[in-house]
């Protein structure tokens, strides 16, 4: 089957009204004067009030789009200096979860201002050494890969074992880590013994395919989830869908870009865009919606203007799908059979949802599943708090903000919590260990998985 | 710079966090949801948890002759909330606890902070709503709208805020608290204080707890949009539905400039060539009733020689709202300036007013759209311009000022529900004369001799002991 633009790409995957935001200029990273049209659209109205999850747990302007675009107008005309210690950490108070752009009547493209902010402050006083050390290990693969290997041996001797695949800090550890969050109670995704790609062949191949694939795993299903994609290329193989899994394929690159690291995102993107080329799939797949987001939209902004790798984002921008909406909307995926008893919520994730525009796929999915029974919690699409790297440096704002959610899923009884995004999982599997009432967190996709494999088991 | 022995005073009252000062600080707190009107720098945040806190705050405010500046979630459209005079502005985000919703009295009593959908869905378990529903809905508090009286769409069936407030707790500037009002529906003990309190904007006293009334949730709704080839004929029809002894919850114009933008911005399929539309609304509590009014509209509609489309589904009434909410975003989105006036005319005048309106914005050749609540004589010109150039700004200012004579001249009034703030103050003379202001100012010295509270708001200060900071 042949990618056809016409019929097969949703409108969420090509822009237009109810796609994502219109691209920006890449000028903006370069020059923050080029912003000032973008703070313009904002009315102060304030509807940014009613969803910001940041704002929502202390109330202070400061943490909503309206505070922080007065703040950067003044950063503009000169009354405050970008790299002020005070603006610095409000422009970090944000998880760039993209809630306040969802309702805002003039549609400022909220992200982007942050983004180029927080890309003025690097280009002006560069990284702080820390970021700085981490996002130079994710441009060099061999050694990220090295080192996330060794930290899965090494994770036994910091944290025990506390199930459902997950560990939890030692005493000594946990002391010291207290102020980050790394508490005795927290509960993190054990670092798989096997990452994801060791593990699968580069190519799935099955007789007679109705699509070729290339699945960009990203970092937390390759290191931290490894099942969920076994799962996700599982369900593929159950379609005739050929996967090819590129070795050469690395991080997005967007936990740099949202710390206003552009040169490392260019440096990733390049190297996953020509990975992708290389592998002579149909479209691109996904199990992550910050990664399907870099796909769809970032890759295409930084490289717009680039002669070479300008229109290979723009190709690969019009075929990259989320696994869901793949199976929904492209390939009309086959219902599976296998009963899978459960009571079942979904949490939207915030770039699945408000940046590749899926919601609909994956409910469509878990409620064709025989056995499962679908509750929807209120406010599905609030952000979980923990916008990749951000529960890391803001804990407790971060776990205020899940403690919503989790109250939400609690409400529905729901035995399981599914997501489409693997940094929500960890999020949940963390807070719902702290205030939720035992519920298991899974991927949607797995599901289908289980589901088509008891339908196997019976036969 | 405010003395740092009072900052420090300030801490031991609410606690070091519920204090802000800090560059960062300052800056957000410097404005409100109100276009061309002045930012202020406040000197110091301070979010109270509690009555008696406030009473603190105000006692030491005062005996150091500091301005206060009440605030809600600041979306209020007249300047309302913006600290002017420097001093302190008094958020009251966490005072936000639904104290209790009482479905046997109905009335609910609430702190300040709860953001007004938070009322309604606390109140709609109980089959109940509170009517009063400002386009900030989602964001306003139930302390901000009640000292800004606010309005919305819903006014003409529905009323007010001041329809819905039946007592309150209240801080004076002289640090006593009063409460007065109450779960009662009938209460004529003392004065109407409750009226005197609802949009006084902040200027005679710090509300600090409000019980209101709350309504049964309407059972069944009709929606229905109606296009005109002439704004008589859009004018005529509201004349006549009222005529017809139907009151719809909502019944809204939008004239050519608003239609055909909200058609380029969100392609909702309205009709582009029509001079007016009219979106109407009935419901009620029995559907026998609900389809008897609509009927009623349909013919008044017909009568008056337009093209109506009647919502069957949920979606289709969706659609018909989707188009009205997206009319100032769509206006707004035409320039980087949106001055939103809400000068209201009696009903029979609305096509008058229509006319004169557009009249302006040809006159001062500025981009002039008007929609709003046809229904109750509050219409919201909009003027789009780029605020940044300097002669456009100022036949902004004189158009404003003619639409401010025209409705007066049409016997209407300044502001349906805005607010006077620091907008429209000039303005106030225009409508209630000297003898009006010197009113005003009677009673705002009565209950705050030195200006302390909101100062440089909705009344025109003269030679008063004013706080100085």
């Amino acid at each position: 089957m042949q990618p056809d633009k016409q019929a097969s790409i949703p409108a969420s995957a090509t822009g237009g009204p109810s796609g994502p935001y219109p691209s920006q200029s890449p000028a903006i990273y370069d020059d923050l004067k080029e912003l000032r049209k973008e703070l313009d659209k904002c009315m102060h109205c304030g509807s940014c009030m009613a969803v910001c999850p940041v704002y929502n747990t202390r109330k202070l302007e400061s943490g909503v789009a309206r505070g922080k675009i007065v703040v950067a107008e003044a950063v503009l005309d000169g009354t405050l200096a970008l790299d002020d210690q005070e603006v610095v950490e409000m422009l970090f108070n944000c998880l760039v979860c993209k809630s306040c752009m969802q309702g805002c009547p003039t549609k400022v493209n909220f992200d982007r201002i942050m983004l180029a902010l927080r890309a003025a402050i690097v280009r002006k006083n560069g990284l702080p050494w820390l970021k700085k050390a981490i996002f130079s290990t994710l441009r060099n693969p061999a050694l990220f890969d090295r080192g996330m290997k060794v930290g899965a041996m090494l994770s036994g001797l910091a944290f025990r074992d506390a199930g459902q695949k997950a560990i939890s800090p030692r005493s000594p550890f946990a002391f010291v880590g207290k102020q980050a969050g790394f508490d005795e109670d927290r509960l993190l995704p054990a670092l798989a013994p096997e990452a994801l790609r060791d593990h699968l062949p580069e190519l799935v191949q099955v007789s007679n395919p109705q699509a070729k694939v290339a699945f960009f795993t990203g970092c937390s299903l390759n290191y931290f989830y490894p099942q969920t994609g076994k799962d996700l290329v599982e369900v593929l193989h159950e379609n005739q869908v050929e996967v090819s899994v590129p070795k050469d394929q690395g991080c997005c690159g967007v936990p740099a870009f949202v710390h206003g690291d552009v040169d490392t995102i260019r440096e990733l993107g390049k190297r996953n865009l020509d990975a992708m080329d290389r592998s002579g799939a149909d479209y691109l797949i996904t199990g992550c919606g910050s990664c399907g987001g870099a796909w769809q939209n970032e890759y295409k902004e930084i490289f717009s203007g680039d002669p070479i790798y300008g229109p290979k984002a723009q190709h690969w921008s019009e075929r990259t799908y989320d696994i869901s909406s793949f199976l929904v909307d492209v390939i009309k995926y086959r219902p599976p059979l296998g009963k899978v008893d459960a009571v079942v919520t979904y949490h939207d994730s915030c770039h699945l949802k408000k940046t590749m525009k899926v919601s609909r796929e994956p409910r469509e999915i878990l409620k064709n599943i025989p056995g499962v029974t679908f509750k929807e919690m209120s406010k599905p699409d609030a952000c979980c708090g923990s916008g990749g790297s951000f529960v890391l440096t803001h804990f407790g704002t971060s776990t205020e903000i899940a403690k919503r959610k989790v109250e939400d899923a609690n409400q529905t009884a729901a035995d399981t919590v599914t997501t489409g995004c693997p940094a929500c999982m960890m999020q949940l599997l963390d807070n719902l260990h702290r205030f939720g009432q035992g519920q298991q967190v899974r991927h949607y996709v797995s599901l289908l998985a289980e589901s088509y494999r008891k339908e196997n088991e019976a036969q | 710079m405010l003395d740092p022995a009072i900052i420090e005073q300030l801490r031991s009252i609410v606690g070091n966090s519920n204090v802000l000062t800090s560059k960062v600080h300052l800056a957000t707190y410097s404005y409100d949801a109100a276009a061309d009107v002045p930012k202020g720098s406040p000197e110091v945040i301070v979010m109270p948890g509690s009555a008696e806190q406030v009473q603190s705050i105000v006692n030491l405010a005062r005996n150091h002759g500091v301005a206060i500046y009440p605030r809600g979630a600041g979306t209020n459209l007249s300047g309302g909330t913006i600290p002017i005079e420097r001093g302190i502005v008094l958020s009251f985000q966490q005072m936000d606890k639904i104290l209790e919703v009482d479905a046997e009295n109905l009335t609910a009593t609430v702190q300040p902070g709860v953001v007004i959908q938070d009322l309604n869905n606390a109140a709609a378990p109980h089959g109940l709503m509170y009517p009063p529903d400002p386009g900030t809905v989602t964001t306003a508090t139930m302390g901000g709208s009640v000292a800004e009286n606010s309005g919305g769409l819903r006014g003409l069936k529905y009323g007010v805020t001041k329809h819905y407030v039946m007592g309150m707790e209240v801080v004076l500037a002289n640090g006593e608290r009063v409460r007065f009002g109450g779960k009662t529906v009938k209460n004529v003990t003392a004065y109407d204080f409750s009226n005197l309190f609802v949009g006084s904007e902040g200027t005679l006293g710090i509300i600090v707890e409000i019980t209101c009334k709350l309504l049964p949730l309407p059972k069944f709704r009709r929606a229905m949009l109606a296009s005109y080839k002439t704004v008589e004929d859009a004018g005529n029809t509201v004349a006549g539905i009222i005529k017809a002894q139907v009151i719809p919850a909502t019944l809204e114009i939008m004239d050519n400039m608003t239609i055909r933008t909200v058609e380029d911005f969100a392609h909702v399929g309205l009709p582009v060539d029509a001079e007016a539309l009219l979106l109407i609304e009935v419901d009620g509590m029995a559907e026998e009733v609900v389809s008897r009014e609509a009927e009623a509209v349909v013919n008044v509609v017909a009568e008056n020689h337009g093209v109506l489309r009647v919502a069957n589904s949920d979606a289709e009434r969706d659609s018909v709202w989707a188009a009205r909410r997206a009319a100032l975003p769509a206006l707004a989105s035409l320039n980087n300036c949106v001055v939103l006036e809400d000068a209201t005319v009696p009903r029979s005048r609305i096509a008058d007013m229509l006319g004169a309106l557009s009249a302006i914005g040809r006159k001062y050749n500025l981009v002039l759209g008007t929609f709003g609540h046809a229904g109750d004589g509050n219409l919201h010109p909009t003027i789009l311009a780029d605020k940044n150039n300097a002669d456009e700004m100022s036949r902004v200012h004189h158009a404003v000022d003619e639409i401010f004579e025209t409705a007066l001249r049409f016997g209407g009034t300044l502001s349906g529900e805005h607010g006077i703030g620091i907008a429209k103050m000039k303005y106030l003379g225009n409508e209630i004369g000297d003898s009006g202001i010197d009113l005003m100012r009677s009673i705002k010295n009565a209950l705050d001799p030195t200006h302390m509270l909101n100062p440089g708001k909705l009344v025109p200060a003269k030679e008063v002991a004013h706080a100085t900071r």
